[in-house]
């Protein structure tokens, strides 16, 4: 425990600056990742076990799309769309067979896929690390905020996660597909019979939780290296994030992730050798005070 | 008068057979150890986050078997390798190694793990008898601990002890030189990135005694993000860091540090930065991080050492690693010790193979000995440099001294009470 550093830190105008970047870049990062998960949880009531491979892939078509094009912009799209795309194939062929079944089935299903992404990854990309590098655009000094340092690479990272915060926020509650998509969650019955494609929906919103999953995979992979299985650490992060912030509630991830980060980035300097305590002791404490969640909604 | 016998075999006998049939099926190495060929089991990590460096150790292994086979095989036996994936797992390396002598009958184990699988190869190896050459465990402790002595294992690996002394010395010359006197360390927070740190930090401050550490951090192995760990050390401001992180943790953390322009802000000190499963990888290679050398082609500068990087190279599309030469020099070592006793009896093979010196493309000064009285591997090229983004990536490296290395090391292992 060191909490003359976490102490000093506070007095320093640059040491909060850097700190709460760094909280900022950790937690929206996470966001991206657990609220894909707990929008499919909200809407489909599963817990998607796989959601760690999702991010995964997102990095390595990233690579790929950057090894293709050069753009880093088409990088990010390449990781979001096809990892929408496996998402959604994944869904309609699989998951699809799990609605309402016990949830040890659908953790045996969401686990097998965790070992068949892997080895799917390691055939096609090796079983060596790989990594991206830092775009050409990004490759520059970073900038100085009150004395604190901020790299412009996160800041682009950042303003992404905000602007899909605010989308989806947006979306979900102010268009009819949104619309629709509460409803689903509340009553998929009553959306059925009024003729709505449930199957769409359920398709639709899947896709979008694992794109998003993999749109925070091409985020990370300038500055993450990439090998099979690097989804399993931020899956565990992300659980934290969703049951901290309420299952199923975006503000609840978007609340939690940012949490998460600012506990991570000051909790190394106070108590470097139990940051990851922390953050376990955190959701302990949420969880006895608000067993939902800070934005969770009671089942009963 | 004499009683007649009855037919077929009698109890005595049958408890013979029984007896016979027994050790036979309990130590197969020896019932097959006439066999045309000889198998040599090695278990190894050819899948998860460390399969690279086991695919190189295999790559390597089977490069010198070629050379060995073409060149009349062990004692005019062609070898056979029984190569299986440990994943990593000490107690499935354990398991492997059992079965690999007790039901592939191979006669000798090329132990190809890292060193939390090596301490229960180790204990296999102990438990039946079997010639086991440990080659990519580099915790001191497997041979530098009486305790672990067995006279049929041998440690042809790296050893962090050397590689702490030597970095130490080099470290501190460039700490009095730039008059770097405050210090950081990040390391990965587990036994291998403790103990070496540890030892790093004590030998730095044995040939630099102002030198202070203000500033530790531990992040996880494999953890994904550094980010509070690189801004924690910003914070700190020290002149000169030093890590022990390795392959995937080792160039994220470079990635990450670098948009912070840590590379500018200090001296950094990489103990595993010149492998060139980290120097190929990452994309922005920053100039003038320090680093020990693992496997380089360049270092030790001979054109053996070239030509066998090259070789490696171009049969397999990639360069070789660390491990990789440390299990092609286990295969150059046995094939001079059997040559020497002209057998493969595992007893004599180790005898032959106490003390060996041979002349080999990784050594110093082109030859490595297996320490008599440890059973490790001593006089392997080892030195400090520093990186260039480009081939050949770390152009100067400082030899270390074997007899300052040597002598400190005896020092070492007293002060642990190992002699």
């Amino acid at each position: 425990m060191d909490l003359d550093a976490l102490i000093g830190c506070f007095a320093s105008s640059a040491c909060v600056v850097t700190q709460t970047t760094s909280g900022l870049i950790i937690g929206m990062l996470l966001f991206l990742v657990a609220v894909g998960l707990t929008l499919i949880f909200g809407v489909l009531k599963i817990v998607n076990f796989s959601h760690g491979a999702f991010y995964m892939f997102g990095a390595y078509f990233a690579l790929t799309g950057y090894q293709l094009t050069g753009s880093f912009t088409l990088a990010m799209l390449c990781g979001a769309v096809g990892t929408a795309v496996i998402g959604l194939i994944f869904e309609r062929v699989f998951i699809s067979r799990v609605y309402g079944r016990d949830v040890l089935m659908q953790l045996l299903v969401c686990y097998a896929f965790v070992l068949i992404f892997d080895d799917t990854v390691k055939l096609i990309w090796g079983p060596e690390f790989k990594s991206m590098g830092m775009p050409d655009a990004f490759r520059v000094p970073p900038w100085f905020i009150a004395g604190g340092i901020v790299p412009p690479f996160y800041v682009l990272l950042i303003a992404v996660a905000l602007a899909v915060a605010a989308l989806l926020g947006i979306g979900l509650a102010r268009s009819r597909l949104g619309k629709v998509i509460r409803a689903a969650a509340q009553n998929p019955d009553m959306v059925s019979s009024l003729g709505i494609n449930t199957a769409v929906i359920y398709g639709s919103v899947f896709a979008l939780g694992c794109g998003l999953a993999g749109l925070a995979g091409a985020l990370a992979a300038p500055v993450r290296s990439m090998t099979p299985g690097m989804g399993f650490s931020v899956l565990i992060e992300s659980f934290i994030v969703t049951v901290i912030g309420g299952m199923g509630s975006i503000l609840g991830a978007l609340i939690g992730a940012l949490l998460i980060g600012l506990i991570r980035s000051f909790g190394s300097l106070g108590f470097p050798l139990f940051t990851d305590g922390l953050m376990y002791l955190f959701m302990v404490i949420i969880l006895v005070a608000r067993p939902t969640g800070l934005f969770g909604k009671d089942v009963a | 008068m004499t009683t007649p016998s009855k037919p077929g075999i009698n109890r005595r006998t049958t408890l013979a057979l029984m007896g016979a049939g027994a050790f036979t099926a309990a130590t197969p190495w020896v019932a097959r150890a006439q066999a045309k060929t000889i198998k040599i089991g090695m278990p190894t990590i050819l899948s998860g986050r460390v399969a690279q460096l086991g695919t190189s150790s295999r790559n390597a292994v089977m490069i010198e078997v070629e050379k060995i086979n073409a060149a009349g095989g062990l004692a005019g036996r062609q070898i056979e390798m029984v190569i299986r994936d440990s994943k990593g797992q000490p107690q499935e390396a354990a398991r492997i190694a059992r079965e690999l002598v007790n039901t592939d009958g191979c006669e000798m184990l090329i132990d190809g793990e890292a060193s939390s699988g090596s301490f229960a190869v180790h204990e296999v190896a102990r438990d039946i008898g079997v010639l086991c050459i440990h080659t990519c465990s580099e915790a001191s402790s497997l041979t530098a601990d009486p305790k672990q002595h067995i006279p049929n294992a041998f440690r042809c690996v790296r050893q962090g002890i050397h590689d702490s002394i030597a970095g130490g010395n080099y470290a501190a010359g460039i700490a009095k030189a730039k008059g770097l006197k405050k210090w950081a360390t990040c390391s990965p927070d587990y036994a291998y990135g403790r103990d070496t740190t540890a030892e790093f930090v004590t030998y730095l401050k044995h040939f630099a005694p102002d030198v202070e550490i203000i500033s530790e951090t531990w992040p996880k192995l494999f953890q994904p993000d550094y980010t509070e760990t690189v801004t924690k050390i910003l914070q700190a401001k020290p002149q000169a860091l030093y890590s022990a992180l390795w392959g995937g943790d080792l160039t994220s953390y470079i990635d990450q540090a670098n948009i912070y322009a840590m590379f500018t802000q200090m001296e950094v000190f990489a103990v595993n930065m010149a492998d060139y499963t980290a120097l190929t990888v990452v994309k922005n290679l920053p100039k003038g991080i320090h680093s020990g050398n693992r496997y380089i082609k360049t270092f030790p500068a001979t054109a053996e050492n070239a030509a066998w990087g090259d070789a490696y190279k171009a049969k397999y599309k990639e360069y070789p690693t660390n491990w990789s030469w440390q299990n092609a020099t286990a295969m150059m070592f046995l094939s001079e010790a059997v040559k020497k006793v002209n057998s493969t009896d595992g007893k004599k093979v180790a005898e032959a193979l106490t003390g060996l010196t041979i002349k080999c493309p990784f050594g110093a000064d082109g030859t490595v000995t297996m320490r008599a009285d440890d059973h490790t591997l001593i006089g392997y090229a080892i030195g400090w440099g520093t990186t260039i983004p480009t081939e050949p990536y770390v152009p100067d490296v400082q030899s270390g001294d074997w007899k300052q290395i040597l002598a400190l090391e005896a020092e070492w292992k007293k002060s642990k009470g190992y002699t």
